[in-house]
């Protein structure tokens, strides 16, 4: 079914947004080819592929971030050019980016309004600087456009204390009052629990039936089928596909996108054997470190117990902020939580083992010697070196290892390039230039190359969290594959993840963090996703 | 295509400094011409000029080598201060054997230099302390230090001035002196060598690794167990140490004693140098001998011309890091492709 709501004002063109033949270039890399699709008006349309297959360039080139090369866009049918954002803003396209564009210190009407603000007096020669903004007539435009299509939000909360899901309602009130009708939402599920999706796709319903156009870029399949009208698939820089959604299947999107076939979900055997506890965390609490005083000062980890043995998949399942950030950061600077020695100043109690070590009261330089694996969940601040080379992040940690030294304290260059080589090879992390600073790597093979050196330490403990996050298909599976067989060798791997396909399929075990404790404990095949999904909202278990 | 623009950069400052002196009834070309005569003109006046050169390359390693570890060294004035009054009060009251002797100087130079800075970065690292504001404090302080002992403690009875006692005869490297009579002493290869020992040490070891890893990203660094607070300092010792090296060149060369004020402010200069140089040490050789040669080519500009002094060098350098660092410049005027991703 597709949902043509031509709009009546304008019956020139049934389609918002018309790519012809766009192509755009970075240097020798073609990131879109000759790209044509189209966008009925009042429908939404999801845009799917991999990294580094051309989507984002597409909305970037469409919101006047990038300039295309050759080729045409049509917005309404009418032929558009646009030199900056601006005046695609002026032109009714609005865009909510990944990573939010909003001013934590200031409250939510004046981050929906800043950059289009209206002042009270409006005498000639006084600059908008010193000016006094009408907030009044702001707060009352954005009153009616919060209710016209069920957007409530608080207005006079600082950004900084508004739930994710909040703080995108501001960013899609942003556009909406600027009078966007085509909005453009990059990832927007990412960083969003499961209920808050649920209610983000009944908003972009009503959008949609109020007759905006939105245009959804997203990895995730099964939002793609459930809540989108139609589908546009990208593969290496050029449209692959176009599909109603009501005629695709989620194997049938993957396939596409990766061009062969992908087992979306392969049974994964259970472990052979379990060795020794590669770790053990007794009796932690951690007191929150807030500096705010608020009422509900729970702790950040309360009274958890945990080990991961050698030969298994230990899984951590929960919404983002419960916790799991901070158990992967004692794991790694325990110093910082429980103090150098035993004291009672410090925020943490408890005793953390690792790979036989009581590391407690370590800090991680002291903790070198440990080989373990560490995938990190936010790889540019705590895996890359971003202004240096594939080489020089490859051997980051590694560095000291006796293979990449020579005599008189020099580094042998050669073996550090030959390894980062063979690893870029072996992992298929494009393109291949070890020289290159990492920067300009996409995200998931900057991914892929943390995983072929955290791996290439043959650890006995690897702590992967959220390993797949901006990483395509093709690569999940890749990853998934490396991890399980980590696994089959004898390593014992904690898995933190926000994604549930992935804690189900790679996990022996699942522990599921809520507000800081552990709050179920299932074993594999033991559960089911719904029932998963409702764990992880702690309330909700009944 | 970072060579090409810091030399493009240099020479359009050039270009407009020297257009600006026509603002006072000069010739450009024959203030151009003073430039090179002075800098360049004779044996003695390029010996002058490398003789500028050398705390200025060796102030230049010192920020750089600071900011490859995430630091920035405000206070290389302090720390070379510091390192000139330590080999001078060395130099002046220990009597060793000539041949050791200026070697055992400049350890004592590097040594007062390092631990000037290594106490900013010990601050830094341990508590947390901000290595700009420490650094400017501690240049008061070397500053103050510095005149206590060249004005009460070891002043030289035999002048007015404010300087200590004359150093002893072995440690000077006078003796040494190259290009007719100019004051070139084995300080200039000393800083050369420095500058290659400074590059190796920063790309070629697993430590100048780890110092380069930690300035990039110290979560990064840290996580991979890399001892952040460790490599801070000791990047601070290093930074500090080269400064104090100027005091070699300077007290146991040029001067021969510690003067109150010897310093035109290389530290500053040094940031500058720095910059110039994008804080490449093989970079800095060059940028600081352009430096120097600044310097000593503005020097003679109050005998040979009416309305310009010698504060021209300064407009200069000045210039030269405006339009380095004029971004907006160099993406859209001068477009400069960007090397491949």
């Amino acid at each position: 079914m597709t949902h043509l709501h031509v709009n009546h004002k304008d019956m020139k063109s049934p389609f918002a947004v018309e790519f012809r033949h766009v192509t755009k270039t970075f240097g020798s890399i073609k990131a879109n080819n000759d790209i044509s699709f189209k966008v009925p008006k009042g429908t939404v349309h999801a845009l799917v592929g991999e990294n580094g297959a051309g989507k984002s360039t597409a909305m970037k080139i469409l919101f006047g971030l990038y300039k295309e090369d050759s080729g045409e866009i049509l917005v309404h049918g009418k032929p558009q050019h646009w030199d900056s954002p601006k005046d695609a803003i002026k032109n009714g396209i609005g865009m909510v980016h990944q990573h939010f564009m909003l001013a934590e210190n200031l409250n939510g009407l004046d981050n929906i309004i800043l950059g289009d603000e209206e002042c009270t007096l409006k005498l000639p020669f006084i600059p908008l600087p010193f000016n006094v903004i009408d907030r009044k007539k702001a707060r009352e435009k954005i009153s009616i456009i919060s209710e016209k299509y069920g957007l409530s939000v608080p207005l006079n909360l600082p950004i900084s204390q508004l739930t994710v899901g909040m703080q995108q309602r501001i960013e899609i009130l942003k556009l909406l009052y600027r009078d966007a009708d085509i909005l453009i939402l990059d990832e927007p599920t990412a960083v969003l629990t499961p209920p808050e999706v649920d209610e983000l796709f009944a908003n972009l319903k009503k959008l949609k039936d109020e007759g905006k156009t939105i245009l959804i870029v997203t990895h995730k399949l099964r939002e793609v089928l459930t809540f989108t009208d139609e589908i546009t698939v990208f593969r290496g820089g050029s449209v692959v596909g176009h599909l109603m959604t009501s005629d695709a299947s989620e194997q049938k999107i993957a396939s596409l996108m990766v061009g062969r076939k992908v087992e979306l979900r392969p049974e994964v055997s259970s472990p052979q054997h379990l060795g020794k506890h590669v770790l053990s965390v007794d009796n932690v609490t951690i007191k929150n470190l807030s500096h705010k005083k608020q009422a509900n000062q729970k702790n950040a980890l309360n009274k958890i117990n945990l080990s991961v043995r050698a030969g298994e998949i230990v899984g951590i399942a929960g919404v983002e902020g419960n916790g799991q950030s901070v158990l992967l950061d004692l794991i790694f600077h325990p110093q910082k939580y429980f103090g150098p020695k035993c004291s009672s100043d410090s925020i943490g109690s408890g005793k953390v083992t690792l790979l036989e070590n009581d590391v407690t009261h370590k800090s991680s330089a002291q903790m070198s010697k440990l080989v373990v694996g560490f995938v990190p969940e936010d790889r540019h601040l705590n895996g890359l070196l971003l202004q240096m080379s594939v080489e020089e992040n490859y051997i980051l940690g590694r560095h000291k290892e006796k293979k990449f030294r020579r005599a008189f304290f020099f580094q042998n260059r050669v073996q550090i390039r030959k390894s980062a080589n063979f690893a870029m090879e072996k992992y298929d992390i494009r393109p291949r230039l070890v020289k290159a600073f990492i920067h300009g790597f996409s995200g998931g093979n900057q991914q892929k190359l943390i995983i072929a050196r955290e791996l290439a330490k043959k650890p006995n403990f690897i702590v992967a969290a959220n390993p797949t996050r901006g990483v395509d298909i093709g690569a999940i599976e890749f990853i998934h594959n490396k991890l399980i067989g980590k696994r089959d060798k004898g390593a014992g791997i904690l898995l933190v993840s926000s994604e549930l396909d992935e804690i189900l399929k790679l996990s022996d075990r699942i522990l599921v963090f809520y507000g800081g404790e552990i709050v179920a404990e299932y074993k594999r095949h033991g559960v089911d996703e719904h029932t998963l999904g409702l764990a992880m909202c702690g309330g909700c278990v009944k | 295509m970072t060579i090409l623009r810091p030399i493009l950069a240099t020479i359009l400052s050039l270009v407009l400094g020297l257009l600006a002196t026509s603002l006072f009834h000069e010739s450009p070309l024959h203030i151009f011409k003073i430039f090179l005569q002075s800098g360049f003109g004779s044996a003695y006046d390029f010996g002058m000029t490398l003789t500028y050169s050398v705390p200025l390359i060796l102030t230049g390693l010192s920020v750089s080598l600071a900011f490859k570890a995430g630091l920035f060294n405000i206070g290389a004035e302090g720390q070379l201060t510091m390192g000139a009054l330590a080999v001078a009060v060395f130099a002046a009251l220990v009597p060793l054997p000539s041949l050791i002797a200026p070697l055992a100087g400049a350890l004592v130079a590097a040594c007062a230099g390092g631990i000037w800075g290594a106490l900013v970065g010990f601050l830094k690292a341990r508590r947390g302390a901000h290595e700009v504001i420490m650094t400017i404090m501690m240049n008061f302080i070397a500053a103050g230090i510095s005149s206590y002992v060249a004005v009460y403690l070891l002043k030289d009875p035999n002048t007015q001035n404010p300087q200590t006692l004359p150093i002893l005869p072995a440690f000077s490297l006078t003796q040494y002196s190259l290009f007719n009579g100019a004051p070139v002493t084995f300080a200039l290869f000393l800083s050369l060598l420095i500058a290659v020992v400074c590059w190796l040490y920063l790309y070629r070891t697993p430590y100048g690794f780890e110092l380069r890893a930690v300035g990039e990203n110290e979560h990064a660094s840290s996580t991979a167990g890399i001892g952040v607070q460790k490599v801070q300092i000791l990047a601070m010792f290093f930074s500090g140490a080269l400064a104090g090296l100027v005091g070699v060149g300077e007290v146991m060369g040029r001067v021969g004693c510690f003067k109150l004020d010897f310093s035109p402010g290389y530290g500053f200069t040094g940031i500058a140098v720095a910059f110039l140089g994008r804080c490449h040490p093989l970079a800095i050789i060059f940028s600081g001998l352009l430096f120097g040669a600044i310097q000593k080519g503005a020097s003679d500009l109050e005998i040979f011309t009416q309305n310009v002094t010698s504060d021209l060098a300064l407009v200069l350098q000045a210039l030269i890091i405006l339009v380095v660092s004029a971004d907006g410049l160099w993406e859209k005027w001068i477009p400069v492709k960007k090397g491949k991703a």
